[in-house]
C-alpha cells in the first residue's frame, strides 16, 4: 500500500550488514560506487530491498541509485549462479569460433548469455577480451581458465564443474587444459 | 557591458551568459529542439537546437553555448538543416508510427519538425525497441518506444517536482527512462502529479482517460482554479464538445503551470453518473424527485414555520468552503436577513478556526501573511504539523525548489512523513505537545540574545510577560515533555532565528487541539521575537485546506463576523449593513458548528440548511452528528453528490459544480482568482448562489443578480479588504487582498510596517495537555488526517477512477515495532477502537508513526474515523481535538493461542 521501498520490514542480519557497510563509507565523498560494490561482494547482487535501503540510508534518490547499479556491466541486479561462466568473444577467439563455443554453453545450460539457470547453478555471459590468447578459443569458469576448447568439450566440463561428489570424467581425447596462470 | 552579435542576419545586444537559443528568442526567431524547456535547466540531449557559428567547425547546441562578441549565427543553414534531418532520421527510426491514433498528432514536437523538414519514415533499418508500457496504474501511461529520451521528464521531476522518480538507465541501445527500480511507476515513489506529461514533447506520456477522447485540435482548454485544496492551483479544463476529458496545469501565480494527481487527473466525478441532477424532497420515508417550484416553496414554507414558531435562533446553516465567495456571501446574508439568525458557520470551525483566535490575537488578522512565490527565496523553512507533500502538494513543489537554492528546511510532526525524509532537521515530537517544544526554541533565542530587540521594542507588546516565563523551559526539561532530543531543539532556535528570511508553515497538526489556539500564539511568538515578519519571504502561513475556506471566512460565513471580519457585536457594523443590505441584523453571537449539533441535540436547534458538506462524514464524533441531524425537524441539503448528510434531509437541492458556473475563489494566499463556466450545469441542477436567491425571495427577500460579476461589486461595496475586487481586474492572476479601491494593485505580504491590529502582540501560553490521553484500556494515541490521493470525505476524490482506484481502502498506520509485538503482519484486518466507537480496517505497517501512534485518513465511510475521533474542543475556537484521543488496537482474526498482552505503560 505504499509507494516507497524500504520503509517496510527487512531482516535485522541484512540491516546489520549494510549498516556496516555504509558506516565504512559515511565521510567517502561520493560513497554510492563503493557502497554498491562492497555489497554486491557481500550479498552477490544487489536485490530491490538493498538498493531501496542504501538509497535511504544515502539520502540518494532510489532512482539514481537504480541508474548508477543498472548502468555498470559490474554491478548485477539479479541473483547469479554459484558457477560463473564468461565465453571470451575476443578477436583471437572470435576467429577461432568463440561463437560456437558460446552457443555449445547456451545449448547445454538451456540459457543465453546474460541469464542464469533455473536450479542457479550456472550464468552464462560474453566478455570481451579474457587475454590469454594464446588458448583461444578461452571460456573462464569462476577463476579457472580454460583454452583450445571445441565445441564437444563443453558438456564433459560443465560435469566438471558441477558434480564436486561426482566420479571422475572420461577424459576427452582433446582435453580442455587448465591455464598454468 | 553586453555582447553583439548577429542571429541570421539580424543584429542584436544581449547581456553576457545569454545563451545563443535565448538570444535567438529575444529577436522572435525559435530554433527548433525538442530536449530544452524553459522551466528546467539546459539540458542538451537532443542537438536538434545546433546552429552555424562562422569560424567554428562543429555544430554547437545553442541552448546551451553562450554568445561571444560579433558571433555571426545562422540558424537554418544548409548544414543545420541537413544535420537536423538526420537527428529526425535517427529519432523515427525508433519510433512507432502510430501518427494515425496517437493522442500527440498536432501537438508533437517530433510530427512537427518531421513535416518542418520533410523527413519521411525513417531510411534507417535495424533494431528497434519493444518495450512493454508501463500502464499498471490508473493514471497515466508511459510508452518507452514513443520516448526519444530527451530527458525532460527527469529534469521536471527531479527539479520542479522533487520526487525523483525517473533516472536514464542501463546503457547504450538499451537506454530506457525507468521510475525508481524499473519495477513500474506505481511500485516508484511517483506521486502521480503528471509534471512529466505537461512537458513530454511527444506521445510517450498520456493520461489514460483522455485516449480517444480527443486531439489537439478537438479540444477547448477554460481556465478555472483547482476545486479541491487551498493551493489555488491554475488548471485548464480540456472540453470536447461539452464533455471534459481532462485536466492541464495552467500558469497562475501560486502553481506555474504544476499540479498534483488531484488537480490533473481529479476532475472526473464532474460528470458522473451519480451527480444529483434533480431537487429531491422526502415523501413517504423516501427521497422523490420534484420540480424546482416544489422543492423551494416546500422549503420555504417549512423554514418559515419554523421560525414562527420556535423563534430564529432554532434555525441555523451550515456554508460550503468548496463554495465560491458570491454563494458564501450571499448565503450568510440569507441566513442573518431571512432565517434572522446568525447560527452561520462552515468547515473552517474544523480546521482553522484556532488561526482567527491565534493569529488574529497577535497580528490583527489570521491570513497567510507572504504569498507563496515568496517561498522560493526563503533562507529558512520551518514547517509545522503540516504534510505538505501530501496535503498541499505544490506548495510542497515550492519548498523543494526552495531547498535547491540552498534552504534550510525543518520539519516538526509526530509522523515521518515524506516532507520529514526531505528535511535538513526532523523534530518528531510526541502529539501534543507542540507549546512545550516552541517554549523550548524560545527559552534558547532568548536565551542567548538572539531575538530581535529593535523589532519587539517597536512593533510589538507583551514581551516581559512572555520572557517571564521561558525559565521553565529549558531544553532539557522540554526534551523530556516533547520526546525531541535537546540538542535538535537548541539547533532547531538557532537555525530559526539566525536568518533573517525564515518562515513558518503549519497546518492541520496545529490547530485541530484543544490548544489549537495556543499553538498557533506560539507560533506568531516565534515570527514576532525575531523579528520574521513583515517582510518578504518571512511570516506565517496557515494553510488553508479548502478551494475555498479562506473565501467562506473572508465573507463572513461565520457567527461572530460580517463580511471582512468586521464584528457582528459592533453596533456600527451592524448599522452599515442594514443601511445596506435594508433589513434589520440579529445581534446575538451565533453558534458555531459542533454547538450547532449539540444545539440540536437538545432539540433547541430544529432545522438547517446545509451547503456543501458533509458533517456526518467530516465532523468529529459521527454517531453524535448522526444522532443531532436526525433529531431535527427539517433539513435542506444542498450539494452536487448525495452523502451521507444528504440521507438525513428532508429536502435535497442538486447545485452545479465549480466548472459549471462563474465565480471567484480565494486561495490561502489571499488570491482571488475566477473560476469560470467550462461545460453547462449537469441535469437541473444551478449554480448555489442562483438557488439561494430563489429561496430567499420565496421567503420575501428578493437577491437578484444579473451575474456573479455584480455580487462580486456588492461584495466590494461592503467588505474593505476586496473593496477594489471586479471582475474586470482579476484576469488571470487574481488579486490578493487587501484591494480596498480600484487603483489598488493587491497586496503580497502583510503587517509591512505595522501590524493589522496595530502593534504585535506576543501571548503567554503554557503547555496544555490534550483532553483524552491513553491509558491502560485505550494505549494509543490515535490521530487522523488525509492522504494524497482523496479529498476529505471523497464525495469527490472517490468519484475519480484513477484516485479510487489507487487508493481504494481504509487503513491505519501501525509501527513495524508495535505490529511485531502485536503479530499483525501487512493488509491483516484489525479493530481500532476508542470510547466513541470502533472500526475495522487493514493495517499499513510502517515507520511514519511512532510505536505508540495509529494514523487514520478520514476519507473512507466504510471505516469513518470520526466514528471514533474526540469532539472536545478548544475553548477559544471551539475547534475539535481531531489529532489526537486515545485508542485500542486489536487483531480481527480469532486464534488458537492467546496473543502476548503487551501493556504500555507511561
Amino acid at each position: 500500500m505504499t509507494n516507497t521501498l524500504g520503509h517496510l520490514a527487512m531482516a535485522p542480519e541484512d540491516t546489520d550488514v549494510l549498516d556496516k557497510i555504509l558506516a565504512r563509507h559515511l565521510k567517502d565523498p561520493g560513497p554510492l560506487i563503493p557502497v554498491l560494490q562492497d555489497v554486491q561482494r557481500r550479498f552477490g547482487h544487489l536485490s530491490r530491498e538493498n538498493l531501496a535501503y542504501i538509497a535511504r540510508a544515502l539520502r540518494i534518490p532510489l532512482s539514481d541509485v537504480f541508474g548508477t547499479a543498472s548502468f555498470y556491466a559490474q554491478f548485477y541486479l539479479a541473483p547469479r549462479g554459484e558457477n560463473m561462466v564468461r565465453v571470451c568473444q575476443g578477436t583471437a577467439c572470435h576467429v577461432q569460433g568463440s561463437g560456437e563455443i558460446l552457443a555449445a554453453f547456451a545449448d547445454a545450460l538451456g540459457i543465453d548469455a546474460g541469464e542464469t539457470t533455473a536450479d542457479g547453478e550456472f550464468s552464462l555471459e560474453r566478455v570481451a577480451c579474457v587475454g590469454s590468447c594464446g588458448l583461444a578459443p578461452v571460456v573462464m569458469i569462476n577463476d579457472k581458465t580454460f583454452g583450445r576448447l571445441s565445441p564437444e568439450d563443453v558438456p564433459l566440463l560443465l560435469a566438471k564443474i558441477s558434480t564436486p561428489l561426482g566420479e571422475p570424467q572420461e577424459k576427452a581425447h582433446n582435453q580442455p587444459q587448465e591455464d598454468p596462470s | 557591458m553586453g555582447i553583439t552579435l548577429t542571429i541570421d542576419g539580424q543584429q542584436t545586444q544581449v547581456p553576457e551568459g545569454t545563451t545563443i537559443f535565448n538570444a535567438a528568442r529575444e529577436l522572435g526567431i525559435t530554433v527548433p529542439h525538442l530536449c530544452y524547456h524553459p522551466m528546467l535547466s539546459v539540458i542538451g540531449a537532443c542537438r536538434l537546437c545546433i546552429v552555424e557559428v562562422e569560424g567554428l567547425g562543429a555544430l554547437p547546441a545553442s541552448c546551451s553555448t553562450p554568445v561571444r562578441e560579433g558571433m555571426v549565427v545562422a540558424t537554418e543553414s544548409p548544414r543545420v538543416i541537413e544535420a537536423r534531418r538526420q537527428i529526425l532520421d535517427l529519432l523515427l527510426a525508433n519510433h512507432p508510427e502510430d501518427c494515425l491514433t496517437c493522442e500527440k498528432t498536432g501537438d508533437c514536437r517530433l510530427q512537427a519538425y518531421a513535416y518542418k523538414y520533410g523527413v519521411k519514415r525513417s531510411s534507417y533499418q535495424g533494431d528497434v525497441k519493444h518495450y512493454d508500457a508501463d500502464e499498471n496504474n490508473p493514471f497515466f501511461i508511459r510508452d518507452h518506444n514513443k520516448c526519444i529520451l530527451c530527458g525532460r521528464c527527469v529534469y521536471m521531476c527531479a527539479e520542479k517536482v522533487g520526487a525523483n522518480v525517473y533516472t536514464f538507465a542501463y546503457r547504450g541501445f538499451e537506454t530506457k527512462i525507468a521510475a525508481g527500480l524499473d519495477t513500474g511507476l506505481e511500485n516508484s515513489p511517483c506521486i502521480f502529479c503528471g509534471n512529466c506529461i505537461s512537458v513530454c514533447p511527444t506521445g510517450a506520456l498520456q493520461p489514460k482517460l483522455i485516449r480517444g477522447q480527443g486531439r489537439v485540435f478537438d479540444v477547448d482548454k477554460v481556465q478555472t482554479v483547482c476545486p479541491y485544496c487551498g493551493v489555488g492551483c491554475a488548471i485548464s479544463l480540456q472540453i470536447n464538445q461539452g464533455k471534459i476529458i481532462g485536466a492541464v496545469g495552467a500558469n497562475g501565480p501560486a502553481n506555474n503551470n504544476l499540479l498534483c494527481v488531484k488537480g490533473r487527473f481529479g476532475w472526473d466525478f464532474i460528470q458522473h453518473r451519480d451527480r444529483l441532477k434533480e431537487p429531491l424532497v422526502r415523501k413517504g420515508g423516501e427521497l422523490v424527485p420534484v420540480s424546482w417550484d416544489e422543492a423551494l416553496s416546500y422549503a420555504a414554507a417549512r423554514l418559515l414555520a419554523i421560525k414562527d414558531k420556535y423563534g430564529p435562533g432554532a434555525l441555523g446553516g451550515l456554508s460550503s468552503a468548496k463554495c465560491t465567495n458570491e454563494e458564501n456571501y450571499l448565503f450568510q446574508k440569507f441566513i442573518r436577513l431571512v432565517l434572522g439568525t446568525n447560527n452561520v458557520d462552515h468547515c473552517a470551525r474544523l480546521c482553522h478556526a484556532s488561526t482567527i483566535t491565534g493569529l488574529s490575537y497577535a497580528f490583527g488578522s489570521g491570513a497567510a501573511t507572504n504569498s507563496i512565490a515568496e517561498l522560493e527565496e526563503a533562507e529558512l523553512i520551518l514547517v509545522v504539523g503540516s504534510n505538505t507533500l501530501e496535503a498541499h502538494p505544490v506548495i510542497g513543489f515550492w519548498l523543494h525548489q526552495a531547498q535547491r537554492r540552498g534552504a534550510t528546511l525543518i520539519v516538526i510532526d509526530p509522523r515521518r512523513t515524506d516532507l520529514a525524509e526531505k528535511a535538513d532537521l526532523f523534530l518528531q515530537l510526541a502529539p501534543g505537545t507542540d507549546v512545550a517544544l516552541y517554549l523550548g526554541m524560545m527559552h534558547v533565542i532568548v536565551g542567548e540574545g538572539l531575538h530581535d530587540r529593535e523589532f519587539i521594542e517597536e512593533r510589538c507588546e507583551g514581551f516581559p510577560e512572555l520572557a517571564a516565563i521561558l525559565p521553565d523551559y529549558p531544553p532539557a526539561k522540554v526534551a523530556a515533555m516533547t520526546g525531541v532530543p535537546p540538542e535538535d531543539i537548541i539547533k532547531a532556535a538557532r537555525l530559526y532565528a539566525s536568518s533573517k528570511r525564515a518562515t513558518i508553515l503549519y497546518a492541520m497538526g496545529i490547530t485541530q487541539h484543544t490548544s489549537g489556539t495556543a499553538n498557533v500564539a506560539s507560533l506568531a511568538n516565534l515570527a514576532m521575537l525575531t523579528g520574521n515578519v513583515g517582510r518578504p519571504s518571512t511570516g506565517i502561513y496557515p494553510l488553508r485546506g479548502q478551494n475555498n475556506v479562506q473565501g467562506a471566512c473572508d465573507m463572513g460565513a461565520l457567527p461572530d463576523y460580517l463580511p471582512g471580519y468586521q464584528r457582528v457585536a459592533k453596533e456600527e457594523v451592524r448599522a452599515l449593513f442594514e443601511e445596506k443590505w435594508g433589513r434589520p441584523l440579529p445581534h446575538d453571537r451565533g453558534l458555531t458548528v459542533l454547538e450547532m449539533m449539540e444545539a440540536a441535540r437538545a432539540g433547541k436547534i430544529r432545522a438547517m440548511y446545509i451547503m456543501g458538506e458533509n458533517p456526518v462524514l467530516s465532523d468529529p464524533d459521527m454517531a453524535g452528528t448522526e444522532a443531532a441531524l436526525e433529531k431535527l425537524d427539517f433539513l435542506i441539503v444542498q450539494d452536487i453528490f448525495p452523502t451521507e448528510t444528504t440521507r438525513y434531509a428532508h429536502v435535497v437541492l442538486p447545485g452545479a459544480s465549480f466548472a459549471e458556473k462563474d465565480g471567484t475563489f480565494t486561495n490561502t494566499e489571499r488570491r482571488i482568482q475566477r473560476i469560470r463556466k467550462a461545460i453547462e450545469p449537469v441535469g437541473e441542477s444551478l449554480p448555489d448562489w442562483q438557488i439561494i436567491s430563489k429561496l430567499s425571495a420565496r421567503m420575501g427577500y428578493p437577491m437578484e443578480y444579473p451575474s456573479a460579476a455584480a455580487v462580486m461589486d456588492e461584495i466590494a461595496s461592503v467588505t474593505p479588504i476586496y473593496g477594489g475586487v471586479s471582475y474586470d481586474r482579476l484576469g488571470d492572476r487574481g488579486l490578493q487582498w487587501p484591494c480596498p479601491h480600484r487603483d489598488h494593485p493587491g497586496t503580497k505580504f502583510l503587517h509591512h510596517e505595522r501590524f493589522a491590529g496595530g502593534k504585535g502582540r506576543l501571548a503567554v501560553v503554557r503547555p496544555q495537555v490534550p483532553a483524552e490521553v491513553p491509558d491502560d484500556e485505550y494505549p494509543f494515541i490515535l490521530s487522523t488526517g488525509r492522504h494524497l490521493y482523496h479529498y476529505h470525505t471523497g464525495t469527490m476524490s472517490r468519484r475519480s477512477y484513477g484516485l479510487e482506484t489507487f487508493r481504494p481502502e481504509a487503513y491505519v498506520e501501525v509501527n513495524p515495532g508495535t505490529a511485531a509485538d502485536l503479530g499483525i503482519e501487512e493488509g491483516e484486518l484489525v479493530a481500532v477502537a476508542t470510547r466513541r466507537g470502533e472500526i475495522v480496517l487493514k493495517a499499513l505497517i510502517t515507520d511514519r508513526v511512532g510505536p505508540r501512534v495509529l494514523f487514520i485518513p478520514f476519507h473512507y465511510r466504510e471505516a469513518p474515523a470520526n466514528l471514533l475521533t474526540n469532539p472536545a474542543r478548544d475553548p477559544k475556537a471551539q475547534i475539535p481535538e481531531l489529532k489526537v484521543c486515545a485508542a485500542r488496537l486489536t487483531k480481527i482474526r480469532q486464534v488458537e493461542e492467546p496473543l502476548q498482552e503487551v501493556v504500555y505503560t507511561t
